[in-house]
């Protein structure tokens, strides 16, 4: 089953005069329990192209279907809500709000959709203990590492109960041992609870894990790859 | 859980929000403290006007008041004061008889008011009496007593029971003089007033103006409470509508002054600190806005709507200006409280004030309606300095934020 449905998305940059196509026609679909890797040079236009999808940027030409809700034609009101409820985000970095602490960060979330008290703090535990942080349950992001940032950054994203992760970049400030505890993190949800997950990265050992693989460059999809 | 971010987030830069927090805390106190004081004065100010000078009401003939001639006087003021004593809210009466005189020792001389009264009488409207710093209230000198000023002692160099010579000018117009002796020297706040009125008996004073000890120029009339007067000139005005009937607000318009403006004052020091406040807070929660610009698109991003940033924003200002401000006013009014009982001597700085009746120990007074007006002010001047720092973060767009680098 699709979740996301993209159709000739464009997006064309004019703010300096010369107009940028930073994304420049993009046809894709993504099915449920899909693991995507959105790879490419810097500057072919990711980022560009995670914020549409996301719902943080209007697309100048195409439509973006998700779950059946053609997402740009949304207000901006509706969008924040249909932000909320139907995608996980991830950023490389300033994911958290630095004077909560990590059980607090991931509860936020469900405070923002009125979730009950009881269901928010139920699955914040069974959420800090899936991502292993159930030690660190009551420390501030200050006090954590990267890579144990990024981990609750993904409880996060999880606890809205989303139809899919977005992740642009979640592994560019981690080292190696932090990107991949990272990543089987990531892969293990997808495998046992088939998550969705679309995310940008530079990481060679990134893409490796990924089974399906979108190259892009000058704004285009160069190709698609499917492992498995 | 929103307030409870916005409460954290206070403390996030804490050393700009402690001196935020130290320059609110010391403003308001020191704006309180200042009305305390300035309230403290002015009432110290218009009591003793009241209770040493004017009493509260003042009848006089008609045109008395415009030419102070002698031959304006009441007659028969005996019966009107039994009148005036019966009416509400009258506490005492005192009648007066009034002349403009010479006065001089062996030394030097100069130009008094006589008071001419029954002391009994006077002690019940004016504190007079209360005010002797040296000898007696009339008593110990039998004939012809006369009760001055400290400063008119010092001026014409007598002491208690010197003799003083009062040149007057008779009902016919006669100058007359009559010497009498120094009984009491008194002192009140106002060295004005010490310098130039001086008290004796009526009945001496009528003798040596050939008039009846039953005429008077004045009848000072003391009420029971000060929130009457208007309603007791009115009546006393009916009563006898032949008379000019005065209020202390129209015998001392310098003194009504202080009191009119005793709120204008409170006013404008606790606007000026609140703007100063208002101005500091705007900067201070700018600079927060301005530095957590990711951190706000990251919260816009995963669906935190506009009402809920505003409402954190404004929140955070509020509780910093609740912080701050409640502080301030409650230590002001400690401090205004422990003051008003220990009194602040001006010391050396009083004795200028001290020419224009004004007490040099000041006890500052709270009146707790306006540290409640005070209050609210503090939180609505909380509330309009969040809107425009809360407003930036609004303008915020999530995919921008997230995309500068910082
Ligand atoms: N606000 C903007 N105004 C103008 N041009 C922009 C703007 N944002 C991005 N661009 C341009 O659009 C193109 C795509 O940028 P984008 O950030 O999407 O690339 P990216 O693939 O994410 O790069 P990286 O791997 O470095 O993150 C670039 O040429 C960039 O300079
Ligand atoms: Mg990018």
């Amino acid at each position: 089953m699709s979740v996301i449905n993209i159709k000739n998305l464009k997006k064309i940059y004019n703010d300096t005069g010369v107009p940028v196509n930073a994304v420049n026609g993009i046809d894709l679909t993504i099915n449920e329990g899909e693991f995507t890797a959105i790879v490419g040079p810097s500057g072919s236009g990711k980022t560009t192209f995670l914020n549409m999808l996301g719902g943080l940027d209007k697309p100048t030409v195409g439509e973006i279907h998700i779950n059946g809700t053609q997402v740009e034609k949304l207000s901006a009101s509706k969008l924040i809500n249909f932000r909320l409820n139907n995608i996980g985000f991830v950023f490389q970095a300033y994911n958290l709000i630095p004077v909560l602490t990590a059980k607090e960060n991931v509860e936020f979330i469900m405070h923002l959709q009125g979730k009950p008290k009881k269901e928010r703090e139920a699955r914040t535990k069974e959420l800090l203990t899936a991502v292993g942080l159930e030690d660190r349950m009551d420390s501030r992001p200050g006090k954590l590492s990267g890579g144990q940032q990024q981990r609750v950054a993904v409880a996060r994203a999880l606890a809205s109960r989303p139809r899919f992760i977005l992740a642009d970049e979640p592994t560019a400030n981690l080292d190696s041992k932090s990107t991949e505890n990272l990543l089987d993190m990531m892969e293990k949800m997808n495998k046992e609870e088939n998550i969705t997950f679309v995310f940008s990265t530079h990481d060679a050992r990134v893409v490796k894990k990924a089974r399906r693989v979108i190259t892009i460059e000058d704004g285009k999809i160069v190709s698609d790859e499917r492992k498995n | 859980m929103i307030n409870s971010v916005s409460w954290k987030n206070i403390w996030r830069n804490k050393l700009r929000s402690i001196v935020i927090l130290v320059a609110m805390t010391l403003g308001l106190m020191a704006g309180v403290f200042y009305i305390a004081f300035y309230y403290g004065m002015a009432e110290q100010r218009i009591n003793s006007a009241i209770k040493t000078e004017s009493s509260h009401i003042q009848v006089h003939h008609h045109g008395y008041i415009e030419n102070n001639e002698i031959g304006n006087f009441i007659a028969d003021a005996g019966t009107m004061v039994s009148k005036l004593e019966s009416v509400d809210h009258v506490q005492a009466v005192s009648r007066r008889l009034i002349v403009q005189s010479m006065v001089s020792s062996a030394e030097t001389g100069a130009g008094v008011k006589i008071m001419g009264i029954d002391p009994e009488k006077e002690k019940q409207v004016t504190n007079l009496y209360t005010k002797i710093i040296d000898g007696a209230y009339f008593e110990e000198v039998s004939r012809n007593p006369i009760v001055i000023g400290s400063k008119l002692a010092e001026k014409l160099k007598v002491k208690v029971r010197s003799k003083i010579v009062l040149t007057v000018q008779e009902m016919g117009g006669t100058l007359t003089g009559g010497s009498f002796r120094v009984a009491g020297i008194y002192k009140t706040s106002n060295s004005m007033y010490d310098e130039t009125t001086v008290f004796v008996r009526a009945e001496d004073l009528a003798n040596l103006l050939k008039m009846d000890v039953n005429d008077a120029h004045e009848l000072a009339i003391l009420l029971d409470d000060n929130e009457q007067l208007d309603a007791s000139k009115e009546k006393i005005t009916g009563l006898f509508p032949k008379m000019d009937v005065q209020s202390w607000m129209d015998l001392m318009p310098e003194v009504a002054i202080v009191k009119q403006s005793m709120n204008l004052t409170m006013y404008i020091t606790i606007i000026i600190i609140l703007l100063a406040m208002g101005f500091s807070i705007v900067n201070t929660m700018l600079m927060s806005v301005l530095e957590r610009v990711k951190e706000l698109g990251m919260l816009m991003a995963i669906g935190m709507n506009r009402m809920k940033i505003f409402a954190m924003i404004v929140l955070e200002t509020v509780y910093l200006s609740l912080v701050g401000g409640l502080l301030g006013v409650i230590l002001g009014v400690l401090l205004s409280k422990y003051f008003g009982k220990v009194g602040i001597d001006l010391g050396i700085w009083g004795k200028g004030l001290e020419a224009y009746g004004y007490d040099t120990i000041i006890y500052p007074i709270i009146h707790p309606d306006y540290v409640v007006i005070t209050t609210l002010l503090i939180v609505a001047t909380g509330i309009l300095s969040a809107v425009y720092p809360a407003y930036k973060a609004l303008k915020l767009n999530p995919s921008e934020a997230l995309r500068i680098d910082n």
